[in-house]
């Protein structure tokens, strides 16, 4: 088995070694290409191009270089010392007397460039192919059609196929005939190339095109790719707004519970939030210095820690500052709003004021195209499904668990609650501990798509009370409902309104909304909207 | 008689010194009293006691609502930004053609290469105009708001917060340049008022005189207020709102009259700040200055026109010291202030001296 492989192997080796000297090219259009006149010369290069040979490309690279010499019949690419001829491949040795340098003019050598990225079209190396599709798609000369159609046939890369299609019908609408032209048309209209747009228009341009039956073709394909772009183009909204949404979520999801829940007017919820982006900062920095290889897996840490940290801090301040102030909401928005302020201070001092970098784990970058232009980055979509874990797991939590039993159950009737021996205060630091908690995941996950600095949470605190007020106060379900569309709201009002106005309107909005709805969009019924 | 309603004898004393003070003892310790004597203001003492006293008005108009209707404001900022707007536009105008450019208009405007005007700054080359909308603008905007607020009976931390995200919006409504009110840097680089230089010691001491006269004015309307059977309504309302209603008071009028007054006096202040100050910009609109104002009505006294007094001018001098000798610790400090007034102090400074006062 082995010795079969190592057999082939040396098979292929053998036959990319041998390969150039197998296919010579034709002597004729090489001694065209070096006869100093320039019709023939540009001729010669179409024709090498055409050829599609191995060895075409070498020659038109040297000549492009000036490494091209002519002693007599003989064409010679010499590099310093070394010499090969350029129809067989074959090394020559010593020099011949009496070499002569190929001038290349810049007509020429525009030519070159076009022909040796056509060429390239049909190489090995992806990324080649990549970088020649990019180079023709600039200068397309429709001399090259037969090269781009035997680069399409050998092509098995989707992406580069679709690309080179494109380029082969910007080629036939230039030079092909009424029928062609059409066809050409028509495959444009399913690309996904948002360069097919201009393209389509500069057919219809006045004087661009003289045949009626093109024209119609152009304009039915035109309306096509501009439907698909339009549907591209809210695609990406609908994702850039739900990805808005689940981070209004996860800032606002504990606050659901501290405020929503508890009735406490946490200002400082914010803070609690940078304060799980820097735990995050925090972990990464201790994965690159003793665990560097694990680097990707920071995550897999820096969630629960920074959950814990943010929890750990919760807890500390319902138990020294906002247990003494329950029932009086508008001093805690006050004590809160202190505590917030000796935070950032707090942070500033240790970490300095600037902004920290919280690098992405490996997986985190890049992203999916779902159509060109148009890219929903792997960071957004983990976020997004971050966001819903863990509103699924707090619904979990409130709804099935003990402890969850006990919050709602100090939530709507404290009194009645310990007489039948629940421990109120106890369970008043664990649920405002679960809401800091849920501070610091959402701290975590911004920290994966923004600056992280002292201020982080001053931009959060205005938007997720909006989300907790615009859902309804005490209303998990209204909460999700808010953030997801205020979220979407946001981006489509910035789509044609610019982002500050597409606030100000937002924050206008809920600002009438709450005097027509106090209660939210999912107000309390019954007894319970007197308390 | 309504000298007597007002303050009793030792009161009206106390108001009396404090006019001294501004009147007489400040222009001419500044003015007569040669600058190398040791009793001697320099003008940045004039231009702080002026600024503080800004602070006071707005103090006390914070403690209008908040004290006396139980309205907790976290968008007072947003007023007084407004006033200091209005009078910042006459300011911009009063500079003419000696701004950088050389052109009879703010340098912000040539530098975005307007051509005319915005409609917003029709007429703004008017003192009285100028003087009328540092009143109307602030009044309006409270009026609209408060009546769609009260009206739907918006209360408590919710109608704190919507207030605050109101002069959220503002903030980034000003920040933009196409808002016509010079974006980020906002006004600044005054060189007259009413024609004349803004910066001589005169033009200082009379700016200083008019913001103690209106303080003072401020003061005794917020008592006149507050002991007539309005401010004993306000209190009701404050206390029990619903049972005022069901005594058959419309309580939104009420609220709705006090809070419109609040926002006038603040838009008042800031058209006295900004010439003392020499800059407005939207960072005066940031919630944070907001909810500052409301620390110094607590820091005094919530429910006493005293105590908002002394309660700017303590967390002030406060924030002028440490924000010299110590800025790192300023907001540590701020913090700590917020947390143990609102723990230990709920009746503020004033509320400990009449405590004391009492034990004696």
């Amino acid at each position: 088995m082995i010795r079969r492989i190592l057999l082939s192997a040396a098979f292929t080796l053998a036959s990319l070694v041998f390969a150039p000297l197998a296919h010579a090219l034709d002597p004729a259009v090489v001694a065209r290409l070096t006869s100093g006149e320039s019709d023939d010369q540009v001729a010669a290069v179409a024709a090498l191009v055409a050829s599609g040979e191995d060895r075409a490309i070498v020659l038109l690279r040297a000549l492009s270089e000036g490494e091209v010499q002519v002693a007599g019949k003989q064409v010679l690419i010499v590099k310093g010392e070394a010499a090969v001829d350029a129809v067989t491949g074959a090394g020559v040795s010593p020099l011949p007397a009496g070499l002569e340098d190929v001038g290349v003019n810049n007509r020429l050598r525009r030519e070159l460039e076009s022909g040796i990225a056509a060429l390239q079209l049909i190489s090995p190396d992806r990324a080649t192919r990549l970088a020649a599709i990019k180079e023709l798609g600039a200068n397309a000369n429709d001399a090259m059609l037969p090269l781009v159609n035997k680069a399409l046939a050998k092509e098995t890369d989707p992406d580069i196929r679709a690309q080179l299609e494109m380029i082969a019908a910007a080629m036939e609408l230039k030079g092909g005939t009424k029928e062609s032209r059409i066809a050409a048309l028509k495959k444009l209209a399913a690309s996904n190339n948002p360069n097919t747009k201009p393209l389509l228009l500069g057919v219809l341009e006045k004087g661009a095109e003289a045949d009626e039956d093109v024209r119609r073709q152009a304009e039915t394909s035109l309306r096509s790719v501009e439907g698909r772009l339009a549907w591209a183009g809210r695609a990406g909204l609908l994702f850039s707004g739900i990805s808005l949404g689940s981070i209004l979520l996860l800032a606002a999801l504990g606050l659901a519970i501290t405020y929503g829940l508890m009735g406490v007017i946490n200002m400082a919820h914010g803070e609690l939030i940078m304060i799980g982006a820097y735990t995050t900062y925090v972990v990464q920095n201790l994965f690159r210095a003793y665990a560097p290889g694990a680097f990707d897996w920071y995550l897999a840490l820096a969630v629960p820690a920074s959950f814990a940290v943010a929890a750990a801090v919760g807890m500390a301040l319902e138990r020294s500052v906002i247990r003494w102030l329950y029932g009086r909401p508008l001093e805690t928005l006050l004590a809160t709003w202190g505590i917030s302020l000796m935070l950032i201070q707090g942070v500033r001092t240790i970490f300095g004021a600037q902004n920290v970098q919280v690098e992405n784990p490996a997986f985190m970058s890049g992203g999916v195209e779902i159509f060109t232009g148009v890219v929903f980055p792997y960071s957004r979509i983990v976020i997004i499904a971050f966001a819903a874990t863990v509103l699924v797991c707090m619904a979990v939590l409130l709804n099935r668990t003990r402890l969850g039993l006990f919050v709602r159950a100090v939530t709507q009737n404290r009194k009645m609650a310990a007489c039948v021996g629940v421990r109120t205060a106890r369970v008043d630091t664990w649920a405002f501990g679960l809401g800091s908690g849920l501070a610091g995941l959402a701290g975590c996950a911004l920290s994966q798509i923004g600056n992280v600095g002292p201020d982080l949470g001053q931009s959060y605190i205005v938007d997720s009370f909006l989300v907790v007020v615009f859902g309804g106060v005490g209303q998990l379900v209204g909460t999700v409902y808010a953030a997801l569309g205020l979220g979407l709201a946001n981006k489509l009002l910035e789509s044609w309104a610019g982002a500050v106005l597409a606030k100000i309107a937002v924050l206008v909005f809920i600002i009438i909304f709450i005097q027509k709805k106090p209660s939210g969009l999912f107000a309390l019924k019954g007894r319970a909207v007197e308390s | 008689m309504i000298f007597a309603r007002l303050y009793g004898p030792k009161g009206w004393l106390a108001v009396l010194a404090g006019a001294i003070v501004v009147f007489a003892v400040f222009p001419v310790l500044n003015l007569v009293v040669p600058p190398e004597s040791a009793f001697h203001v320099s003008a940045f003492g004039v231009g702080l006691g002026g600024k503080f006293m800004c602070y006071m008005i707005v103090a006390v108009a914070m403690d209008l609502v908040w004290g006396y209707a139980g309205i907790l404001s976290l968008g007072h900022g947003l007023f007084f930004a407004l006033g200091g707007y209005a009078m910042g536009m006459y300011l911009m105008r009063q500079i003419g053609a000696d701004g950088q450019y050389r052109v009879n208009m703010p340098d912000f405007m040539v530098f975005l290469d307007w051509k005319e005007f915005p409609w917003t700054w029709w007429n703004s080359d008017s003192f009285l105009w100028c003087m009328f909308l540092v009143v109307a603008v602030p009044g309006l905007l409270a009026y609209v708001f408060g009546y769609f607020a009260f009206r739907s009976r918006v209360k408590g931390v919710y109608f704190s917060i919507i207030t605050q995200a109101l002069t959220f919006a503002a903030m980034l409504l000003f920040f933009r340049n196409a808002t016509g009110f010079g974006g980020n840097n906002g006004f600044t680089d005054f060189k007259r008022i009413l024609d004349i230089p803004i910066t001589t010691p005169q033009t200082r001491m009379a700016l200083f005189a008019i913001t103690g006269a209106v303080l003072i004015a401020t003061l005794l309307l917020g008592r006149y207020l507050v002991t007539s059977k309005f401010g004993r309504v306000l209190a009701a309302i404050r206390d029990a709102e619903a049972r005022v209603m069901f005594c058959g008071y419309d309580t939104v009028h009420y609220k709705l009259f006090i809070w419109t007054l609040s926002a006038v006096l603040c838009g008042i202040a800031g058209a006295l700040y900004v010439p003392q100050v020499g800059i407005i910009n939207p960072s005066e609109m940031s919630p944070a200055n907001s909810i500052e104002i409301a620390i110094w009505t607590a820091v005094g006294g919530r429910g006493t026109l005293i105590g908002p007094i002394v309660g700017a001018g303590l967390v002030n001098g406060a924030k002028t010291i440490f924000t010299v000798a110590l800025p790192e610790y300023w907001l540590y400090v701020l913090g700590l202030i917020f947390i143990l007034v609102t723990l230990f102090l709920p009746h503020g400074v004033v509320g400990l001296v009449q405590r004391w006062a009492k034990r004696t």
